[in-house]
């Protein structure tokens, strides 16, 4: 079963906190006590959603491992804008190494805790979606097929922002970036290619498989929570909103999200041993135009003499997804 | 641990970073003004006791409500309740059951026994209030609460006025608006019933207080010009509810016409009807929609089976109680004028729903109280050209409800306290209103409106039981957190979650948060995802 | 205790008595032995707590070694050649994070053309990457270097890499004297890191350092391996105090002391140049013989001691900087600046060609007389080069190089004919 959201209590568990729920009920965000696991003062854009989500991932790691949590980040903006030398934003035991490896260097901390005997100590590796999906597969599809006790998480904003927003292999189609740029017959990143990583770890048949959004906390912490529960690999994307990437306002990061999520173009689930085994179901069903509109990576498709046949492929895509992992509701 | 240098870092260390330079503009709390709270006549804070109900402090909710209003298991009744139809919520589902929630509160205080606070430290003052009718009874307890003596003169045998006299028992059960009375007799304020004033003046004089707040009722019913025989049985509405409450009920005989269009033509029919008349038939001049009675009495008059004649005016009544009707017809600008085509209509009894006047004969004598068409004049902070009397309720020029009344009686009361004190009562400013356009509904539950239980038909039509049942505590825990909070911070954590920057400061419970500005980047995600529209985002000086 | 046994395994055991907690293991020849050896052992209960890795690639093996090494376990693995380009950017990574990981060299070559035999390109490949190199001659030598080489590792909180020639060595049985846990143990103490990644004691590694200090990090790295430039002969006094038998140390010399020519190289060759020193000196030549195993940091200083007082220095190694020359020899040019003698530069063996002592005595015969160019490929077919350097002189699409070579050698005529 996926999270199961609290029906009512004004607020439900829609909201960060809510006054009415049982303690043990609330979000650990909520909490004057969460860890802030990246401290103020970062360097993230103004409104980043990566630099949101990985503080939501990694004070519910937190809070679930007792504070016993050692990070492994890969080479990044979430690398580059919390530990510029001589500051660092972390409050968790946390190494960078490399941009590709980071799911070996986990393997490698996660060993070392295995043979000092440290049960209590668990370890996540983190990267964006370039250093997960792209140049950090091969370690990632190593330690999955190991089956090593670490929690990858991987912040997807759909390219890679901190080089300057080129193309990865989770940049959607059409969408405009600095390598994929709105000229030519097709405008924008190309159709047909990209990988959907979360598939792609379920083949691997891991323990746990997830992905969240940074516009359902709750369902985010339960995820983290769920997956901390585990051992062996594990593994969570969490759709994160660029407003520097996207070209979208620095305070759309979460509606964004949300829209991504009510579309249908990113479909929320989890999956044990590579069996779907919960969705989060469509809310409030929105066209994708409502979630395209807002971006400017996806401004050429509107305007005077809009695409209308893009955008109907985009919506073809979003109505697969809502069929393939039954996202509405049978009430509608 | 030696740390190696440069590449091995202290953590949390970006604190020294002040990112909130980056800032364009900044985010700032603020509390709008629920539209609720602005929609209500009594100047209830709504959203402020709906807050407390949400958590199942009905006691703290109901403190909040009385600081406004003292009779909310009245007003849970007979309130038209406006701010319904102002709830942001409507446009969602529906409007929340505010009016049922009031009255749940009610109803438990008075199932509870709790009492008000405390007045504050005796003034010394004395003060008259004429009338025990919402205004008068709700200007009384705000003065005494704020440490006035004050002693309400009550011409009638019963405390309530119009609420007792015009308002039936099916709407209103005598016993709840005892127990609301009874409630303002215990914080300390002298009812002197059957005791009407004659001369304002001199009763002040021989009471020696220092101000005095007007608050008659409007109890004489109007007439008009209708052709009637000598024998024809013609009564006015307000009587006929009035007698009511005493020993002999009205013969008003098994066909009854209503004349009127108002609340008080619905509430004669429906009594009418309970009384045993088989017809009870509403002539109005006008169509339902230029209807001045509420929607929701009339709905449920026509499901009792009340007939309304709509667009006809009587002519004249023989003395076989047969009347003659014209039919009208409306003009451009939505007055009815007469078409020349007539109709008969038989009847046991005509009852004249035509609207009501005050008696104003104790004001006869007031230097510089002025009164036109029918009521007294008052300045801006209630008070007539006599200074040191005040008046409110129907005897001021408004729109004549309860609600409104029980509105008047406080805001006279702060105003007589001011100028008891020699001050000027200044009313703090009203905040913006919080449009539906600043809420985020994503964070809302979905939770329709529970209905309240109504009386089964027949027996509403037989009997004076209250038709409009309450919600049992589970139905009002809901009810209440359907609101919205409109424009005032209900502490959801939500800014204190969305912020990537961690540059929102919790204060703990019942004390909100406060923005970091050390930190904050000014990116706006709060703004967006507060739920009830209650930060704004102001520019920056550059 | 005196065993007869294969390099690979004898290197597995020592590194065993180390107590490695965390091993990675990706196979490339000709490493494949070590850490097959290691992986029984662990497999076996016999190395424990360890945990043994079966990794997908050497750039996952080296960043596991990372994470464990950063996690505070002793971590080791081994690799050669391709893999150790393939690692490449995570071997910076472990210098520069001054992680004290221990890696097994199996000295091989660098392709393409693919080939699995010994040479040197690889290790030198690496040379500037914050990692000690040593560099042994026997497989005797591997062996204790590798318990050195974790001491040195963790005392400096750097990375140190153990280079043996590949199949030379690794797959050469040979008897050595493999040393007692109590005598491992009194030598090298439980690792103790400099930085860790502990709940207790939350630290950010890995920062990104702007201009501001990047100079001033890698100053560090460099005075680090100077001190490691005092610190090896230290340790080397030390093992032989425990360990009864000199091992390690910056440099040996052969027949160094009247030597008026002198032989530079790394590695088993060094065996097979002392051979030849044997008789020639049989002969009366004053020739003697500088072994260089530590390689980073490179002794200048000793290097030049050892050299100065001979009239000439040929430095016979098994790498080539394309387009330059010699490498290794470039350094022990640069440690003899201004001295005035002869230097000579002698590329030989790489891919795994053989360096016989004929050839050698036929190049020192040279040498002694001063008779060498500058730069000798020795045994190098000249006939096959200056055909194909003719063929492109004539024909720039003259076809792929190695495929011509081997027809011209003869070797597979008959499919390419």
């Amino acid at each position: 079963m996926s999270y199961q959201p609290v029906k009512f209590y004004q607020t439900g568990t829609f909201t960060v906190g809510n006054r009415l729920l049982a303690p043990v009920e609330r979000s650990v965000q909520q909490s004057e006590r969460r860890s802030n696991s990246i401290n103020s003062g970062h360097r993230a854009c103004q409104g980043c959603g990566e630099a949101l989500g990985a503080r939501y991932a990694i004070d519910a790691a937190m809070a679930a491992s007792n504070g016993q949590l050692i990070a492994a980040n890969a080479t990044g903006c979430l690398e580059v804008f919390s530990t510029p030398y001589p500051e660092s934003s972390w409050q968790v035991p946390w190494i960078h190494s490399l941009f590709g490896n980071t799911p070996a260097v986990a393997t490698g901390i996660a060993a070392a805790m295995k043979v000092k005997g440290r049960k209590e100590v668990r370890v996540v590796a983190q990267g964006g979606d370039g250093g997960t999906a792209d140049i950090g597969f091969g370690c990632l599809s190593g330690m999955f097929e190991r089956n090593d006790d670490v929690l990858y998480i991987c912040y997807d904003n759909q390219g890679y922002m901190n080089t300057g927003v080129q193309r990865s292999s989770a940049t959607p189609p059409a969408a405009r970036t600095a390598t994929t740029m709105p000229v030519g017959p097709e405008p924008g990143n190309v159709f047909g290619q990209g990988k959907n990583l979360p598939e792609i770890a379920m083949a691997h048949g891991i323990p746990y498989v997830a992905t969240a959004t940074v516009a359902d906390l709750r369902d985010l912490e339960y995820k983290v929570k769920r997956a901390m529960n585990v051992h062996g690999a594990r593994y969570l994307h969490i759709f994160v909103p660029c407003p520097l990437g996207w070209g979208s306002q620095s305070n759309d990061t979460i509606r964004l999200a949300r829209l991504a999520k009510e579309t249908g173009l990113f479909p929320v689930f989890e999956a044990r041993h590579g069996e779907v085994t919960g969705v989060l179901k469509i809310r409030r069903k929105q066209a994708v135009e409502e979630y395209l509109k807002p971006q400017r990576r996806f401004a050429h498709l509107f305007g005077n003499d809009p695409h209308t046949e893009v955008i109907a492929r985009i919506q073809a895509i979003a109505d697969r997804n809502i069929r393939k992992y039954n996202l509405l509701d049978e009430e509608g | 641990m030696r740390k190696p240098f440069a590449i091995t870092l202290i953590p949390g260390s970006s604190l020294a970073n002040l990112t909130g330079t980056w800032r364009t503009s900044r985010p700032v709390y603020l509390d709008r003004l629920p539209p609720c709270n602005n929609a209500c006549p009594a100047g209830e804070n709504i959203q402020g006791w709906l807050f407390h109900a949400e958590s199942g402090d009905y006691e703290a909710a109901w403190r909040e409500l009385v600081k406004d209003n003292p009779l909310p298991a009245v007003m849970g009744r007979v309130c038209y309740h406006p701010c319904e139809s102002s709830c942001n919520r409507k446009q969602i589902d529906a409007p929340v059951g505010i009016n049922s929630v009031e009255r749940f509160l009610g109803d438990e205080a008075i199932k509870r026994g709790w009492q008000f606070d405390a007045p504050a430290a005796a003034t010394g003052k004395r003060v008259l209030v004429v009338g025990a009718g919402p205004s008068g009874l709700s200007a009384a307890y705000h003065l005494a609460r704020m440490g006035h003596t004050v002693e309400i003169h009550e011409a009638g045998p019963f405390a309530g006025g119009m609420m007792r006299f015009g308002i039936p028992k099916y709407r209103l059960p005598r016993e709840v608006l005892d127990a609301e009375v009874q409630r303002i007799v215990n914080l300390g304020v002298t009812i002197r019933l059957n005791s009407k004033v004659d001369n304002i003046l001199d009763t002040m004089k021989q009471g020696h207080f220092d101000a005095t707040f007007l608050a008659v009722g409007a109890h004489i019913g109007k007439r008009t010009n209708i052709h009637a025989g000598a024998a024809a049985k013609i009564v006015d509405a307000v009587s006929v509810l009035r007698s009511m409450e005493g020993e002999e009920k009205p013969m008003l005989g098994r066909r009854v016409v209503v004349y009127g269009g108002g609340n008080t033509a619905i509430d004669v029919a429906r009594t009418a009807k309970r009384l045993g008349a088989s017809e009870a038939i509403i002539v109005y001049r006008r169509t339902r929609e230029k209807m001045p009675a509420h929607d929701l009495e009339v709905e449920e008059a026509l499901q009792e089976g009340i007939m309304i004649k709509w667009l006809s005016t009587i002519k004249r009544v023989d003395d076989e109680g047969k009347l003659t009707v014209e039919k009208m017809e409306l003009d451009d600008k939505g007055m009815p004028q007469p078409t020349g085509e007539f109709e008969t209509l038989e009847s046991d009894s005509l009852v004249l729903a035509l609207g009501q006047d005050v008696d104003l004969s104790l004001l006869e004598g007031v230097p510089g109280l002025e009164v036109n068409d029918g009521t007294v004049q008052v300045s801006p902070n209630m008070m007539t050209g006599y200074p040191g009397i005040f008046a409110g309720g129907d005897m001021v020029p408004s729109e004549r409800t309860v609600t409104v009344a029980v509105g008047h009686g406080k805001k006279a009361a702060r105003h007589i306290d001011a100028w008891l004190r020699g001050a000027v009562y200044q009313p703090a400013a009203k905040h913006e209103l919080a449009d539906f356009k600043n809420l985020n509904t994503w964070y809302y539950s979905d939770a329709p409106k529970t209905v309240r239980p109504m009386l089964d038909v027949i027996r509403r039509q037989s009997s004076f039981d209250e038709v409009q049942g309450g919600l049992d505590e589970t139905n009002a825990l809901f009810e209440a957190r359907r609101c919205l909070s409109c424009g005032n911070c209900f502490e959801c954590d939500n800014c204190y979650g969305v912020c990537p920057d961690n540059a929102v400061i919790k204060l703990g419970a019942g004390k909100r948060y406060e923005f970091n500005y050390d930190y904050c980047k000014g990116c706006g995600i709060c703004v967006t995802e507060c739920p009830s529209g209650s930060i704004k985002m102001v520019p920056e000086d550059i | 205790m005196l065993k007869q046994i294969e390099g690979s395994l004898a290197v597995a055991e020592a590194v065993a008595l180390c107590r490695p907690e965390v091993i990675c293991a990706y196979p490339i020849s000709p490493q494949t032995h070590i850490v097959e050896g290691l992986g029984k052992m662990v497999k076996a209960g016999k190395l424990a707590p360890c945990e043994f890795i079966n990794v997908e690639s050497e750039f996952a093996a080296m960043s596991v070694a990372i994470g464990a090494s950063a996690a505070g376990a002793r971590a080791y693995t081994a690799t050669a050649s391709q893999g150790l380009l393939f690692m490449a950017e995570a071997v910076y990574n472990a210098a520069g994070l001054g992680l004290p990981i221990v890696m097994t060299i199996a000295n091989r070559a660098i392709g393409a053309p693919i080939n699995i035999w010994n040479d040197h390109s690889d290790a030198l490949s690496q040379r500037d990457s914050g990692w000690i190199q040593l560099f042994a001659e026997t497989n005797q030598e591997a062996l204790d270097l590798h318990i050195q080489a974790f001491r040195l590792a963790e005392e400096l909180s750097m990375p140190v890499m153990v280079c043996m020639d590949g199949f030379i060595l690794t797959h050469a049985y040979e008897r050595v004297d493999m040393p007692t846990q109590q005598q491992v143990d009194a030598y090298l103490p439980p690792f103790d890191p400099r930085q860790v990644l502990d709940p207790k004691e939350p630290v950010s590694i890995g920062a990104m350092v702007g201009p501001e200090a990047f100079m001033e990090v890698r100053y560090l790295e460099h005075a680090r391996q100077l001190q490691a430039l005092e610190r090896i002969p230290q340790l080397a006094v030390q093992f032989k105090e425990i360990f009864g038998r000199a091992s390690g140390g910056l440099t040996q010399t052969y027949c160094a002391d009247d030597a008026e020519t002198m032989i530079v190289a790394m590695g088993s060759v060094l065996g097979t140049i002392k051979d030849t020193i044997d008789e020639m000196r049989a002969e009366g030549h004053k020739i003697g013989v500088l072994g260089i195993t530590s390689y980073r940091p490179f002794p200048l200083a000793q290097v030049r001691e050892a050299l100065i007082h001979a009239k000439r220095f040929v430095v016979l190694e098994k790498s080539l900087a394309v387009g330059m020359g010699g490498i290794l020899a470039t350094d022990v040019r640069m440690a003899l600046s201004g001295a005035g003698l002869h230097g000579y530069t002698v590329v030989a063996g790489l891919g795994g060609r053989a360096i016989t002592k004929k050839s050698l005595h036929q190049l020192f015969r040279h040498a002694v007389k001063d008779e060498l160019e500058p730069i000798t490929f020795l045994d190098l077919d000249w006939n096959v080069v200056n055909k194909q350097l003719e063929r492109e002189r004539q024909n720039r699409h003259s076809g792929p190089i190695a495929e011509n070579i081997l027809h011209d050698l003869g070797v597979v005529s008959a499919k390419f004919g």
